[in-house]
């Protein structure tokens, strides 16, 4: 009785409300994936001697828009990423490519010296080239026979 | 407008044939968007230097390839990693309505762009109603 007459009239009430739903979960799945994976950008890090190296996957970006800092034993990766200027008015088919602000701390295996940081970008990937302060190297200790 | 051949999930390693080189093939995390006269496509794929950026275009099949050089570090051992060394594939089926004469591939800091202008006949037009 009441469905016929939401038919008359062109509009269901119920189908509306289902499609509100579906377009909520599908806003929050959006948003998961984007804080969790894409935005923050994948880290290898590489040991030598006296030295640590971390890379960092940032296509895109240049070194104006990150920021990096050092304390002690962690660096910190911070920056933005900017949509592309003509987006605005387009219409979108596919858009996987995640925007917006991230930021990033990896501890490092020992604390570094942030006087002597080499940071490079290359082809957006991002290399932080940081020493182990002199006071810190390990030393080697002679054994005397006695 | 653009469809693509394969669908998997991010950072996957792309479903494509055996290549000479030993190395993963991964499916760059791509943009497509379409203006008024474009469609653009733009393309993430770190670590490739524009010089190995490969974009073909085989009847309908758009394939956009980028080659990683190996990553070493001289005494240097990699003790952690959350991205793996590779190079990127992906391909895409383009539909007739793309000027596939004029298509502008630019490479800047590991992201391709690729313009494909809109074929003339694929242009919306607008039609003015005239009171009767």
């Amino acid at each position: 009785m009441l469905m016929t007459q939401f038919d008359r009239l062109g509009w269901d009430p119920f189908a509306e409300m289902r499609r509100l739903r579906e377009d909520m979960n599908r806003l929050f799945d959006d948003v998961a994936e984007v804080s969790a994976s894409r935005l923050s950008p994948p880290v290898n890090l590489w040991i030598g001697d006296n030295s640590v190296v971390v890379t960092a996957e940032l296509p895109g970006l240049t070194p104006e828009d990150v920021d990096l800092t050092i304390r002690e034993d962690t660096l910190t990766i911070r920056g933005e990423r900017k949509p592309a200027a003509e987006a605005e008015q387009a219409s979108w088919h596919r858009r996987e490519r995640a925007y917006g602000t991230f930021s990033r701390t990896i501890s490092l295996p020992y604390r570094v010296d942030p006087d002597h940081v080499q940071a490079r970008f290359r082809n957006g990937v991002l290399e932080v080239e940081m020493q182990r302060p002199e006071a810190d190297r390990p030393r080697r200790i002679a054994i005397s026979s006695q | 407008m653009a469809q693509e051949m394969t669908t998997a999930a991010r950072r996957q390693l792309a479903q494509t044939g055996e290549t000479t080189r030993p190395a993963a093939i991964y499916r760059p995390d791509i943009d497509i968007f379409e203006t008024a006269d474009h469609v653009v496509l733009v393309a993430d794929m770190p670590g490739v230097a524009p010089q190995d950026v490969d974009v073909t275009l085989e009847r309908r099949v758009l394939t956009i390839r980028g080659r990683v050089p190996e990553e070493s570090h001289e005494g240097y051992r990699k003790v952690y990693a959350e991205y793996g060394q590779g190079d990127f594939e992906r391909s895409f089926t383009l539909s007739e309505e793309i000027d596939r004469e004029h298509i502008e591939a630019t490479h800047k800091n590991g992201v391709l762009t690729l313009k494909m202008p809109k074929a003339e006949t694929a242009k919306t037009h607008k039609i003015g109603v005239k009171a009767a």
